[in-house]
């Protein structure tokens, strides 16, 4: 029995191949989006845990130079006799690849290449020319070198690890070293450390993970709208394929096929589809990751120093998880069918599309109405990152629900206004037309609010971004120093040639619990005339010169509760009141400002090193050539342009995986309305015979039917625009408020929006062109056998 | 005795309150013999013939086939008894659109575990279905149709033969023959053959007739 019934359960999609075709592409669309970003993040962490495993990051607690300079050789020495069990590493970067230069004799235990680990070859990584150890493609990258190649699959991606001296020697930094590594066990009485150190508390967990967690989540989330894109084509292909076996189904029950046996068998054989698409959808999703990961690999570098892969390597945990979601949104999308065909009485009369068309009107306004008012409550009085993504999903869903029922009530109304009988017919008709379109229009609103929510948030950072790169960026040429000798030559240099100089002083202090850092800023015009704050006192600069305010960031603000007038501590036994709130962008922590003669007297021990020198743009060559003429090296100096430049580069980066996901799923929901008009197409004979009968011809009926789908695509991107701007709004105001600490100011971009409907509607032509053209041409036998009454 | 029909009721709730469709109907049906049963449109000749098939259960009363009450089968045990004792052919001819004729014939057979590939084509010939056998339903004219589906029920032999209008699309001397066959093939082993018929012609050739009225044996 179980051959012959599962021959009958197949032999439908054999008779009905675009229906099939459907359901696997939908699938596989779904599972390529899913699995293609699940690949990105796999290969991103399985990048950032080489990396800690390779180079201790964040395990141990680290000395640095306060000012982020170089600590001298001479230094590390020092601190060593004097009882410091410190360990020297040194980073750069030759050809693009980061060169990591370790002392694998006084390295904690766990750290540096796993041969060495093993008791391997310890004098050849030391001795002589040295050895380099890196995985195949990161040498191939940084080509020959004097010392010996040494491949290590397991060591993190565009890294290479080599001993200290031969680092120094690769990057052109004899004597130099990046920071200190402490070992965990110190002893018992140790020096204190120097004015110039300072210790960096070692993070649980890879710190740059962390760092990176907001622009996965954000990738996941967008991975996972794209899947329900996706899932929704999967549903409407799934609802219409059972649709039309109820027939069948009761047919074969009526013959002695069991019901259980029926459920089961359908299950299966949709979980094989699932399979064969998750398989397929696996594969694309490969191919997804393989094009973006270049430019994602490029986002985290330069955004969070992150060095990740740029090729791709299939890893179990995504292409499983992309076979599980592949099932699991078969699963969902096949229940509410299973249920209905379960629950269907044996001799209950045919009652087509009834699974589209019937009370479920009523629950599905419900379900949108609860979901929507869901949302108003998160959006009101939702806390934390969860609350934010719930806020996007109940608004984005029950929006969805809503949609053919806002369709039907226009629909309605056209068709009261209608005058004459062929357009009376044409909105009666579309109203019909509704219930076996409306999966792919909340497909299409869905892709299409996404795409003005999250274009319109990228702009609107952009714009604030750009603001804000102008606002701290306001020097010409930053030059950093090494030692006091060098500075001295900088300031004798700088007072003279210069506008003004202004010393960027900094140090390490809690406030309010929360790691932050503590600033200078020096009394200048400058600061005047460029800092926007989001708010302040009346007067901020004056009462921040009389010492008695403080300036923090946004996130500082936020995430400690310090509205204006709070009272922060800022050195030890000294409390200044908040005055000012700015914008802080980009920075994952805390940051506080003082006026520079409060913050040399309480840290009198910090000297500056680092100096914003205010020139004209034209000047910059020249003061560039003075101070490399005087000593102080190129490296030492960063323009502003380059700063802004690169600054905006990584920006749009970091926008290029969104922008193309954002693409994918609108084809996605263009391929959705396809699909739906065509197996809709069909059942369209019966209704279209009639009119033809009655006067109508087949290229007008196919007119009206390509007029339809525009009609539909223009109101569906009616409701789509404000629901992309709430989104945008949700996305600015909350998520960006919960993820990075700061809220962005929302614009609004009409030509964008224009733009986007052109597109929405053009996709929807296409879309309908191709059934309209079939229909145009439907041979008038084919239309004939509508009124035979032979069945 | 094949059949046994015990003072059957049944009641469907309708939109002014609940409607008696049949109301104390009893008969009884011996193995080869056939029966017309004959009555109005809404005299309840259907709703009869599916709580018979098991495809529907009684309100009140008892039906018991091959000692069997069918009242006290679950939903796999009234599918059990579809599938090795009953074949019931529709007015409706509910054949499967996807299979080709071939398959269609076959299908009961095949769950039912008792395929017979020669009867299949014997049956198949004997009802003009041969040189249609590859094509799909949507491809036959009504009659046709109607052939496949009663050679669907004849091909699995079942003990006892539903049959509601089964020759309504067919012209009078196909309808004569189709209906020789039915007989034939139902008596000739023993099965018996219960037919829902408008036709007093096509009722008189059945050993005996049921006639019902206002859901009462008239």
């Amino acid at each position: 029995m179980t051959g012959a019934v599962l021959r009958a359960l197949l032999s439908h999609w054999w008779r009905n191949p675009l229906q099939l075709f459907t359901l696997l592409a939908g699938l596989a669309l779904a599972t390529a989006l899913w699995s293609g970003v699940q690949a990105i993040n796999s290969e991103a962490r399985a990048s950032y845990d080489a990396a800690a495993a390779t180079l201790g990051e964040g395990q141990f607690d680290q000395i640095v130079a306060s000012n982020g300079g170089p600590i001298r050789q001479e230094t590390y020495v020092t601190l060593r006799r004097s009882g410091w069990l410190v360990s020297p590493v040194i980073e750069g970067r030759l050809n693009g690849q980061r060169i990591v230069g370790i002392d694998p004799l006084t390295a904690p235990g766990g750290l540096g290449p796993v041969q060495l680990e093993e008791g391997a070859d310890l004098t050849g990584f030391v001795v002589g020319q040295g050895q380099l150890y890196a995985q195949a493609a990161t040498f191939e990258a940084l080509g020959p070198t004097d010392a010996a190649q040494i491949i290590a699959a397991d060591a993190a991606p565009g890294t290479v690890l080599t001993d200290i001296g031969v680092a120094q020697r690769l990057l052109a930094k004899q004597g130099q070293i990046d920071r200190l590594i402490v070992a965990p066990s110190q002893p018992i009485s140790q020096s204190a450390l120097p004015p110039n150190l300072t210790v960096q508390a070692a993070q649980s967990g890879s710190d740059v993970g962390r760092l990176t967690d907001s622009f996965h989540l954000n990738l996941t989330a967008f991975g996972f709208l794209s899947f329900a894109v996706g899932i929704f084509i999967v549903n409407g292909a799934i609802g219409l394929a059972f649709e039309q076996r109820r027939s069948v189904v009761r047919t074969m029950r009526a013959l002695g096929v069991p019901l259980t046996k029926l459920i089961t068998l359908m299950c299966v054989e949709l979980m094989a589809m699932a399979l064969i698409a998750g398989t397929i959808g696996v594969a694309l999703g490969y191919l997804i990751a393989a094009t973006l990961l270049p430019d994602v690999a490029a986002t985290l570098r330069g955004l969070y120093g992150a060095d990740v892969a740029g090729t791709l390597q299939i890893r179990p945990a995504w292409w499983l998880s992309g076979l599980a979601i592949a099932l699991g949104g078969t699963a969902i999308a096949a229940t509410a069918a299973l249920w209905k065909l379960a629950r269907m009485p044996l001799l209950a009369a045919a009652q087509p599309r009834a699974w589209a068309m019937s009370r479920t009107g009523i629950w599905q306004a419900a379900a949108a109405i609860a979901l929507l008012v869901t949302s108003l409550i998160l959006g009101l009085t939702g806390t934390g990152i969860v609350a934010g993504f719930g806020l996007l999903a109940t608004l984005l869903i029950g929006a969805a629900l809503a949609l053919p029922l806002i369709l039907a009530a226009i629909l309605s109304v056209g068709a009261k206004l209608a005058k004459g009988p062929l357009a009376q017919w044409f909105w009666a008709d579309t109203r019909q037309q509704l219930p076996g379109l409306s999966l792919a229009l909340m497909a299409l609103l869905l892709a299409m609010s996404a795409n003005v929510g999250v274009s319109t948030m990228v702009s609107s950072f952009r714009l604030t971004f750009v603001g804000f790169l102008d606002q701290v960026l306001n020097a010409e040429l930053y030059v950093y120093t090494t030692d006091q000798a060098q500075t001295d030559t900088l300031l004798t240099i700088a007072n003279r040639d210069a506008q003004a100089v202004l010393p960027l002083m900094s140090t390490d202090r809690t406030i309010a619990d929360m790691p932050a850092e503590l600033f200078s800023a020096r009394d200048t015009q400058t600061y005047r005339d460029n800092w926007q704050f989001l708010q302040s006192v009346p007067d901020v600069w004056d009462v921040l010169a009389a010492r008695e305010g403080v300036l923090i960031n946004e996130q500082l603000f936020r995430r400690a509760d310090l509205p204006l007038g709070s009272i922060i501590t800022v050195a030890d036994g000294v409390q200044l009141p908040v005055i000012g709130i700015y914008g802080d962008y980009g920075n994952p922590i805390g940051q506080a400002i003082i006026t520079e003669d409060l913050f040399v007297d309480l840290y009198p021990e910090i000297q500056p090193s680092r100096f914003g020198l205010r020139l004209d743009p034209l000047g910059v060559p020249a003061m560039r050539d003075t101070l490399i003429a005087a000593g102080i090296p190129e490296a030492n100096m960063i323009n502003q342009a380059g700063i802004k430049a690169f600054s905006l580069d990584v920006f749009d980066r970091t926008f290029t995986v969104t922008t193309a996901l954002n693409i994918l799923t609108l084809a996605v929901a263009g391929f959705a309305i396809l699909m739906s008009l065509l197996t809709l197409a069909a059942l369209r004979v019966p209704q279209l015979a009639p009119v033809w009968a009655l006067g109508l011809t087949r290229r007008q009926l196919g007119w009206l039917e390509l007029t339809r789908a525009v009609l539909l695509a223009v109101l569906t991107a009616a409701v789509a625009l404000p629901l992309g701007l709430v989104l945008a709004w949700a996305l600015l105001a909350v998520v960006n408020v919960e993820a990075f600490g700061w809220k962005l100011p929302m614009y609004f971009f009409p030509m964008d929006y224009a733009r986007l409907g052109l597109f929405a509607l053009v996709a929807a032509a296409i879309a309908a062109a191709w059934p309209a053209w079939r229909l145009a041409r439907t041979p008038p036998a084919d239309l004939l056998k509508v009124f035979s009454n032979e069945r | 005795m094949l059949l046994q029909a015990q003072n059957i009721t049944k009641t469907y709730p309708g939109a002014d309150g609940p409607v008696d469709v049949l109301r104390g109907v009893s008969f009884d049906l011996d193995a080869g013999e056939t029966l017309a049963l004959t009555g109005e449109s809404g005299s309840g000749k259907s709703t009869l013939l599916h709580l018979v098939g098991g495809l529907d259960g009684v309100s009140g009363g008892a039906i018991i086939l091959d000692g069997l009450d069918i009242g006290t089968l679950n939903d796999a045990g009234c599918a059990r008894l579809r599938r090795d004792k009953v074949g019931v052919i529709f007015q409706q001819f509910n054949l499967i659109p996807s299979l080709r004729v071939v398959d269609n014939i076959a299908f009961q057979s095949r769950i039912a575990g008792r395929e017979d590939a020669a009867r299949s084509a014997d049956l198949a010939d004997r009802m003009g279905l041969t040189p249609h056998l590859t094509k799909y339903p949507e491809q036959l004219s009504g009659g046709q149709q109607q052939r496949v589906a009663i050679a669907r029920t004849l091909a699995a032999q079942p003990r006892l033969v539903l049959a509601d209008e089964p020759t309504g699309n067919l012209d009078e001397e196909t309808a004569d023959n189709v209906l020789d066959l039915m007989v034939d093939l139902t008596t000739g082993s023993g099965a018996s053959l219960l037919m829902v018929t408008h036709s007093e012609r096509l009722a008189a050739r059945m050993s005996r007739r049921l006639h019902l009225r206002a859901g009462r044996v008239a």
